[in-house]
């Protein structure tokens, strides 16, 4: 299964559901700090241009406040592909952003256990 | 045993290509019955016509059994030709060897001998028919209009016109409709009171309409031609036939606090009131609901100013019953309840209205005489957004999955004459497709934004905050890809518009079929759209989908020429295949009654002979062949079998069952 | 049971008038191809349909019995194809308990304009039968060709 296809499987999304109405968008509180807003989210998966989506830092800026969700007329969610996204990317091998042996050096006795531990868990593949 | 005849057409290449035309007619003239088989190149032209008429007579024919297209084809044409040379126009049978056989099939053995299995069906079941003669119903030459709009009153007036009675009911003191609150029409932004007041005062001066205003539909029985209906007249508390619609009881009237729904809530009326000063019929009415004497027992001011004395605080509903050849249901819209939309905070401030409410604030007749200013502090606004489809085109629950078809247009008009009226206002107007499908209608939108101004913006509002007195407008541009923040003074929502509440109750009673939105179903949507599927049920104006105003009165027309063609007949000729009990086995149990969508089954006490020269009376069921349409629902409903349906018996589908199991 | 390529089932399609007849016409209108196995009886709507003629089908041996009407809220008659539902539905279970196999025999609900439809239930439907077999648990042996 391609990215595409677990993106679309995984939030449960269908973009071609969208109409282009924009309201996504524009209640997004989010706006200004995005390079791709919600509505390109859901055009970008629909027309397959995912690499950038998956690269792109606005995906995290994401508030998950869900207010595109509850707005939108088409009932599209686009807040649930932005959370498949993450986590197709999160899930990928061999990308993985934080490697075993440099979280010692990281190590500072101010970050609690437990975002260490969640760190392992996130990144260990 | 019939004597029956097999015709097997080629339709040029379009059978004989692929079914052994010969083969079947050799094939089909060997079944048991058929004393004539043939084939020929083109059946229902006139040489086939005469062919299959002259051999009824040469062979005596009793029934025909015709191998062609589908029946929804030439059924009827082949009908005509039987009765022609006197054959009982319902001792055809068509066995449909080309929609359902040669169009589908490649192979031509295969198709030929699928082709002889249909024929033999139809011989089966011709075998078992018998001639059916359609019954008459005489039509009653009045027509009932439900709903008062302006599809109501142009349906009533054309029917008026062609010489029938009519009688208009309508819920509301007055007739009208929405037209009443509307300022400007587009496009040509005429004023919709000046071109809708003479249409109410024809209607009403009209002496073959009967209007029956603050009236509602109470009972509705019977069937095409012959409607019963019982209408209730609410009771008014003013004699009707003296008030002279003064108005000073509206004047004196001490309660004045009563929400006055003519202006949507905007402003207040008297308890006794007239709606605007244009009603028709322009008399008085008392709200019960805020009437200090009728819920108190003390005032009696407007008893007591009137000179005509009409006030009657002891009145009660009345009822009027009347027959009726055809009903038209014209019940027009209603615009959505927003609650369900709080991100535009319709609830929270004055400022946000919906575009009826728009509509009274710039009308002359208006809360504010015209000028247009907020409904909050009263000042003018200078930032007006328009927010386009809410609840429109929704498919998220919350609103209506249709396009409200008028809203495009409307909002143009309130962007347009705000601009024109008021050149210093901004008005911006946010939309997800302009949609102007209609004579001079993109050429008006258009005008609103390249002489008129006006911005139009393609994305969303996704909120509105009051504050400061202010309306926060957060909506995203598309195309420039911008998120924008407005400062706004007044927002406008062009609200969905959906079917009268009350078109559901009255559908059940027209046994009137409604999709699920609501709105009526017409009998076919593209070549019977003023028609609903019930016979003589007529559809008018929004009632049957959204519609702006000329649409409405083409359809009303074409509402009232299919009612006038209707009324002109002194009978109709029913369907003939109708359901007929064995009354012999019928023991009255009521379970065809109950399935029964028309109404068409009744019972009575008949006698019958018991043993030893006994009478028994005993309750069996009745059929009223004008009423029923032949759907079958209570042949099978029937517990000992006693209902059948003539035409499509138990014996013949039976039959044809065997003949392709064979 | 083995599969024989050879089996030509016997399938007894039941249409309503107003929708599903119109949509088997459709479907021929568009040439749109399915077996010949299917025939087609014209019925007024899928509420005409009397339980007892699939039964009968069956009995006289036919592989297989499908019933087609409009989609539910649009039945020409209103509630026709209501009825039907409730009348095939309790068919069913008694099918059921007599051990036929529920795949031979389907109700469908296909729309005037649905041709395609139309095609795609049919053959759907010829290849289920056939792979089902020759129907025998029903069939009355005294009416069998053979």
């Amino acid at each position: 299964m391609n990215d595409l296809e677990t993106i679309r499987r995984i939030s449960g999304v269908n973009p071609r559901r969208c109409m282009k109405c924009g309201k996504c968008t524009a209640s997004c509180p989010a706006y200004d700090q995005m390079e791709y807003h919600p509505h390109q989210f859901v055009d970008m998966v629909e027309t397959g241009h995912i690499d950038e989506l998956l690269h792109s830092k606005g995906i995290y800026t994401c508030l998950s406040c869900f207010a595109c969700v509850e707005r939108c007329p088409r009932s599209v969610e686009p807040a649930k592909l932005i959370e498949a996204v993450r986590v197709v990317f999160l899930r990928r091998v061999g990308e993985e952003h934080l490697h075993p042996e440099a979280v010692a050096a990281l190590a500072d006795p101010e970050i609690p256990q437990q975002a260490v531990t969640s760190a392992f868990r996130k990144y260990r593949k | 045993m019939q004597r029956i005849g097999v015709f097997v057409c080629w339709c040029g290449s379009n059978i004989a290509a692929t079914v052994d035309v010969e083969q079947v007619s050799r094939a089909l003239g060997k079944e048991p019955g058929v004393v004539f088989s043939t084939n020929y190149q083109y059946m229902c032209s006139q040489a086939g016509q005469d062919l299959i008429a002259n051999t009824i007579r040469d062979y005596a024919l009793t029934g025909v059994v015709i191998c062609s297209c589908s029946p929804r084809m030439h059924e009827a044409t082949f009908r005509k030709t039987c009765s022609r040379a006197g054959l009982n126009p319902y001792m055809v049978e068509i066995a449909n060897i080309r929609e359902q056989c040669s169009w589908i099939h490649k192979e031509k053995a295969t198709a030929t001998e699928k082709a002889i299995i249909l024929g033999r069906a139809a011989i089966a079941k011709v075998q078992l028919n018998a001639p059916l003669v359609a019954g008459t119903s005489p039509v009653k030459k009045r027509a009932l209009v439900i709903g008062g709009g302006i599809a109501g009153i142009q349906t009533a007036l054309d029917i008026a016109e062609a010489g029938f009675d009519v009688d208009i009911v309508e819920k509301k003191p007055t007739i009208g409709g929405k037209m009443t609150q509307i300022d400007k029409t587009f496009p040509t932004l005429d004023c919709a009171a000046c071109i809708l007041t003479p249409k109410m005062v024809d209607a009403a001066q009209n002496e073959k309409i009967h209007i029956y205003a603050y009236s509602e539909i109470e009972k509705i029985s019977g069937f095409v031609g012959n409607f019963r209906v019982t209408i209730r007249k609410k009771a008014r508390y003013v004699d009707e036939a003296k008030c002279t619609g003064c108005g000073l009881c509206t004047e004196k009237c001490p309660q004045k606090k009563v929400p006055n729904e003519f202006n949507l809530g905007l402003d207040t009326r008297r308890a006794i009131y007239i709606p605007f000063a244009q009603a028709v019929p322009k008399l008085a009415t008392i709200d019960a609901n805020y009437c200090t004497m009728l819920k108190t027992g003390k005032c009696g001011v407007c008893s007591k100013v009137c000179t005509a004395g009409a006030i009657d605080y002891k009145q009660k509903d009345t009822f009027v019953e009347e027959e009726y050849g055809a009903i038209v249901a014209a019940t027009g819209f209603e615009p959505i309840k927003l609650d369900k939309y709080d991100e535009f905070a319709y609830s929270q401030s004055p400022d946000v209205v919906t575009s009826l409410e728009f509509e009274r604030l710039m009308n002359a007749a208006g809360p504010t005489g015209g000028v247009l200013l907020r409904p909050s502090d009263k000042t003018h606004p200078k930032t007006i957004v328009f927010v386009q489809c809410v609840g429109s085109r929704c498919a998220d629950g919350r609103g209506k999955s249709y396009c409200s078809k008028i809203c495009c247009m409307y909002t143009a008009k309130h962007a347009m004459l705000c601009r024109e009226k008021y050149p210093d206002t901004d008005v911006y107007v946010f939309y997800i497709d302009v949609r102007t499908p209609g004579k001079n209608f993109d050429e008006f939108y258009r005008r609103a934004v390249e002489e008129y101004g006006v911005h139009y913006v393609k994305g969303m509002v996704g909120k509105v905050v009051p504050q400061d007195g202010k309306l926060k407008v957060q909506a995203s541009d598309l195309l420039g890809g911008r998120q924008l923040h407005i400062d706004a003074d007044m927002v406008v929502l062009a609200a969905a518009i959906e079917p009268d509440k009350s078109a559901r109750p009255l559908a059940t009673m027209l046994t009137a079929s409604m999709d699920t939105n609501d709105f009526f179903t017409e009998a076919h949507p593209k070549l019977r759209p003023v028609e609903s599927p019930t016979a003589g049920i007529f559809l008018s104006g929004t009632c049957q989908g959204p519609k702006d105003i000329p649409e409405t009165v083409a359809q009303a027309s074409a509402a009232a020429a299919k009612v006038i063609g209707l009324l002109a007949k002194d009978s109709l000729t029913c369907n003939p295949c109708t359901a007929q009990p064995d009354e012999q086995m019928c023991n009255g149990c009521s379970s065809c009654e109950k399935v029964c969508p028309y109404g068409a089954i009744t019972y009575a006490d008949k006698e019958f002979r018991g043993p030893n020269r006994t009478t028994l009376v005993r309750r069996v069921a009745q059929v009223n062949p004008a009423v029923c349409q032949g759907c079958g629902a209570c042949t099978v409903a029937c517990p000992s079998g006693a209902m059948d349906l003539k035409g499509f018996s138990n014996a013949q589908i039976l039959a044809e069952v065997d003949a392709i199991c064979r | 049971m083995p599969v024989n390529e050879e089996f030509q089932p016997t399938i007894v399609a039941f249409c309503c008038n107003w929708c599903s007849y119109a949509g088997a016409d459709l479907s021929g209108t568009n040439r749109m191809q399915y077996p010949a196995n299917v025939k087609i009886i014209r019925i007024p709507c899928s509420c005409r349909l009397n339980p007892t003629f699939i039964l009968r089908a069956f009995q006289r041996g036919a592989d297989g019995v499908i019933l087609c009407g409009c989609h539910p809220g649009d039945c020409h008659y209103t509630s026709g194809n209501y009825f039907a539902r409730r009348r095939m539905t309790l068919l069913f279970s008694m099918l059921d308990y007599l051990g036929i196999e529920r795949e031979r025999t389907r109700v469908e609900w296909v729309s005037a304009a649905e041709g395609a439809k139309f095609a795609a239930t049919m053959n759907d439907f010829v290849a289920t039968v056939t792979k089902l077999g020759k129907n025998k648990r029903l069939e009355d042996l005294r009416c069998s060709k053979a």
